[in-house]
């Protein structure tokens, strides 16, 4: 055991490049991932805040930065920013400064307006949500879960790294480009966005579809190597039945992306080519089609959306066990389930069309496989609610972030089934009531288990923990503001307001709800200020939290048999495993945990590959 | 809630609200079960030192239960919602009123087809008199009166949305896609365009007037006043009252 010891700690002796930059180890690529989408986040969440200013007070300066309503009215300069508005707006070339075009006296143009909403969703969803929970978590966890030293292939791995980084450079790129960046929504929807003279967009929509195939490209060789991994890799003795759950949602969401990325990339290569190259694929004064754009965008859609939930379904059913010092209940339902979404997800794609103009016969069989959909989703509620029955519940921040999670995507998913009802969703498609729906399911499902998983594998990942207290406050600020955000969203959907628009005051019958507006905008203000909390926690917490040791949690599965951190190759020695991961309160010890790798001398069937 | 949906002004739109009621009392049962469970255990099994959590997997019989329980629950709601699907979306009323709405940045153009019941415009002039009539962003109809909407549009996707009338239909470059409605209550009522469109699509805002029978004739008399010599005051192509009766 010392001589493996040995082995690693000099195998580990790299420069500063090799570990930090250009590192092969899966376990810095994954926090790579975190930072980036940790960055990401800030961007995405201040693009929200621009737009949803706009929308509480329409055409009205921002706060702080916009110029005074006193200066607009008497055109005397009574703040700094009123002398810096003045000038930058008296140039002669105002159209060539960003601000001055974009943000004139500190108001949101409609054109900006587009391209904000537009970007916060393309942002959260490919630069936030998928880097942190698939890549972060997915590196991560994938080789210390299933007891082996990295990926199958760690260079390929660093390269989706840095694939990843560049995608999200080309991304921003778009903001500060003739014409502005992307405006045609995150779901692009030709012929808006196939052809320049619609949105006025040039670059910003070319930017835009070739950061997302290069991403696409990243998540791709990810995938790739956590198949590969899973299948190849695992310790002697850990079956497919006795993976982690997290380690099961990883797996299938590779596969999902193996299989729906080339669809998505294929239709943004055409949406290009219609764009810069004067194609046709989607536009009918070329025989083009625009509902083909519908089409394979939503058929890499909806499977998109099991990318963006399974893994931190994955992440509760990992934590809810260890707090409730229970084994999962219903192991086989909870992957039988997550396999029966992976390939219902493929064939409900249509329910994004339903008052698209596509025949609405089609309508009535993807509503059918829309409802079958909920079905995996409401068995692993009911498998949640079953792991709490008879636990001995500790509430701990990853806790209480997992339990967060299943009560959100329960309000998620049954607001799902309105929409689902192809007759309700006449009235509430292309309204606030989808945008509740989700982010009920993004964030309140979504970036809850990211926030649950980082709470508790941060001590894992750095050594150290972070403060609880803090991550308390910082639970429950984030739970009443996003609540208070996003569930007055559904009672605008009902209310019929319309997503997407800059001004609802521009419609009488939104006038009664605009005070749920200038709410929900205050509501995101305090969730978007509640996350300082968090960023200030995680950066402390690296250089001065608590030291962590080896197995804080107390919990069963392979990573926490690992050094904290775990250094390079992971374990001190091939660790073997001999059950399931989630044996706690087992009668066969005197503990209430019975981690995976422990030898038991009764434990039937424990010889193979024993030390 | 639900009070907070607008007015219900067309017939198909009570049906569609009733749907909604239905799935709102179901899903809030189902919250309010699952919510109320999963905070009656967290209460009671919270942490108590030195107690051991029950050491158990799951139930098979209960995963059965649950399964088939919710299959068959959102099998009967998707056939349930079936048929009001197909008479809003598939089977359109038979109608004489009829008028053509086209979205262009940032307007609906809407295009009547005149006593002949032809829409021919000079730019695609077909047989039929030129009587066509078009105006921006108003849609005048007839109150009790099934009306065909001829949608279409002149360059990117719109979506024709009329709250109180719970229709909504997306308008594709490229084709014609036909809806109907039938107004229950005269008044004048907004159609926003639904679909993101373009930089001006907040602000794409029509108007529906539906009128009484009487007001309706006033409207069509000053909108072809050489009606009343031409055909005579035959009113079949543009009735005043419902064709049903």
């Amino acid at each position: 055991m010392s001589e493996t010891t040995h082995v690693e700690t000099a195998h580990a002796h790299q420069g500063f490049l090799r570990t930090y930059i250009f590192s092969t180890d899966h376990k810095m690529i994954g926090k790579q991932f975190l930072i980036l989408g940790l960055l990401m986040m800030i961007v995405g969440g201040a693009l929200a805040l621009l737009f949803r200013w706009q929308l509480a007070y329409p055409e009205k300066p921002l706060p702080l930065i916009g110029a005074s309503q006193k200066f607009l009215e008497s055109g005397e300069p009574q703040t700094f920013m009123d002398r810096n508005w003045q000038e930058w707006m008296s140039k002669d070339d105002a159209e060539q400064n960003w601000l001055a075009r974009n943000l004139p006296m500190g108001t949101v143009t409609p054109a900006f307006y587009n391209a904000l909403f537009t970007m916060h969703a393309t942002i959260m969803i490919f630069f936030v949500v998928m880097p942190i929970l698939v890549g972060c978590f997915g590196n991560f966890l994938i080789p210390l879960m299933i007891g082996t030293r990295d990926m199958a292939f760690p260079v390929l791995n660093m390269l989706s790294f840095w694939t990843a980084f560049i995608a999200g450079l080309i991304m921003m790129v778009g903001f500060f480009v003739p014409g502005g960046h992307a405006a045609a929504g995150w779901t692009s929807y030709a012929p808006l966005s196939a052809d320049p003279q619609w949105t006025g967009v040039d670059w910003g929509q070319g930017l835009w579809c070739i950061s997302l195939i290069v991403v696409g490209i990243s998540s791709l060789m990810g995938s790739i190597n956590y198949i590969t991994t899973i299948i190849n890799m695992r310790a002697p003795g850990m079956t497919y039945f006795r993976l982690p759950l997290v380690i099961w949602s990883l797996f299938i969401v590779a596969i999902l992306l193996l299989l729906a990325l080339p669809v998505l990339t294929s239709a943004l290569a055409m949406l290009l080519f219609d764009q810069w190259a004067g194609t046709h694929f989607f536009d009918v004064k070329g025989g083009g089609e625009p509902l083909l754009w519908q089409h394979l965008f939503w058929f890499f859609g909806h499977p998109e959306v099991y990318v963006l939930i399974l893994p931190a379904m994955g992440i509760a059913s990992e934590i809810l066990p260890v707090f409730a010092r229970k084994p999962i209940f219903g192991y086989r339902a909870m992957v039988y389930a997550m396999i029966a979404i992976a390939f219902l997800g493929w064939i409900v794609w249509g329910h994004h069309m339903f008052q698209s103009g596509m025949n609405p016969a089609l309508g009535t069989t993807f509503m059918v496989s829309t409802m079958f959909i909920s079905v995996p989703s409401a068995i692993k509620t009911f498998n949640w609610l079953g792991t709490l029955w008879g636990g001995n519940i500790r509430f701990t921040t990853p806790m209480l972030f997992a339990i967060a999670f299943v009560a959100m995507f329960v309000i998620g998913g049954l607001s799902g089934i309105y929409m689902a009802s192809t007759p309700v969703d006449i009235f509430i498609h292309d309204t606030y009531y989808i945008v509740a729906h989700i982010h009920y399911v993004v964030f309140g499902g979504s970036m809850m288990g990211i926030f649950a998983g980082i709470y508790y594998w941060f001590p894992k990942m750095f050594g150290r923990q972070m403060n609880q207290t803090l991550g308390k406050i910082h639970f429950w600020l984030t739970f009443i503001a996003f609540n208070a955000t996003f569930f007055p969203m559904h009672i605008l959907g009902v209310g019929g307001h319309m997503r997407r628009i800059a001004n609802p005051l521009q419609y009488q019958f939104l006038h009664d709800m605009q005070w749920m507006n200038v709410m929900i905008t205050w509501s995101a203000i305090m969730l978007g200020f509640s996350q300082l909390l968090f960023a200030w926690n995680f950066i402390t917490s690296i250089r001065r939290g608590k030291k962590a040791e080896e197995n804080l949690w107390r919990a069963n599965t392979l990573e926490w048999d690992a050094p904290t951190p775990p250094p390079h190759g992971n374990f001190l020695a091939q660790p073997s495993v001999y059950r399931g991961p989630y044996e706690y309160s087992s009668p066969e010890v005197e503990e209430d945990w019975l981690p995976q790798s422990r030898r038991l001398a009764a434990t039937a069937g424990g010889s193979r590959n024993g030390h | 809630m639900l009070d907070w949906l607008p007015e219900s002004l067309s017939t198909y739109s009570g049906e569609i609200d009733f749907f909604f009621y239905v799935i709102y009392y179901i899903t809030a049962g189902v919250f309010v079960l699952v919510a109320g469970t999963m905070i009656y255990f967290l209460i009671k099994y919270r942490f108590r030192e030195g107690r051991r959590a029950v050491y158990s997997h799951g139930n098979l019989t209960l995963e059965w239960v649950w399964t088939v329980a919710t299959s068959v629950a959102l099998l009967v709601l998707a056939l349930a919602s079936k048929p009001l699907w197909g008479r809003i979306k598939q089977e359109l009323p038979p109608s004489n009123v009829k008028v053509q709405v086209t979205g262009k940045q940032y307007n609906w153009e809407v295009l009547y087809p005149g006593p002949d019941g032809v829409f021919d415009t000079k730019e695609d002039s077909l047989a039929g008199t030129l009587d066509d009539y078009q105006i921006d962003n108003e849609v005048h109809v007839p109150v009790n009166t099934v009306v065909h909407v001829h949608l279409k549009s002149k360059d990117v996707i719109h979506s024709f949305f009329v709250p109180v009338l719970r229709l909504k239909q997306d308008a594709l470059p490229g084709r014609e896609i036909k809806a109907w409605f039938e107004a229950t209550r005269a008044g004048q009522y907004e159609i926003p365009c639904a679909e993101l469109c373009g930089f001006g699509h907040s602000g794409m805002l029509g108007q529906l007037f539906v009128h009484e029978p009487a007001d309706y004739q006033n409207w069509v008399q000053q909108t072809w006043p050489a009606l009343e010599t031409q055909a005579g005051g035959d009113s079949t192509q543009v009735p005043a009252e419902n064709p049903k009766q």
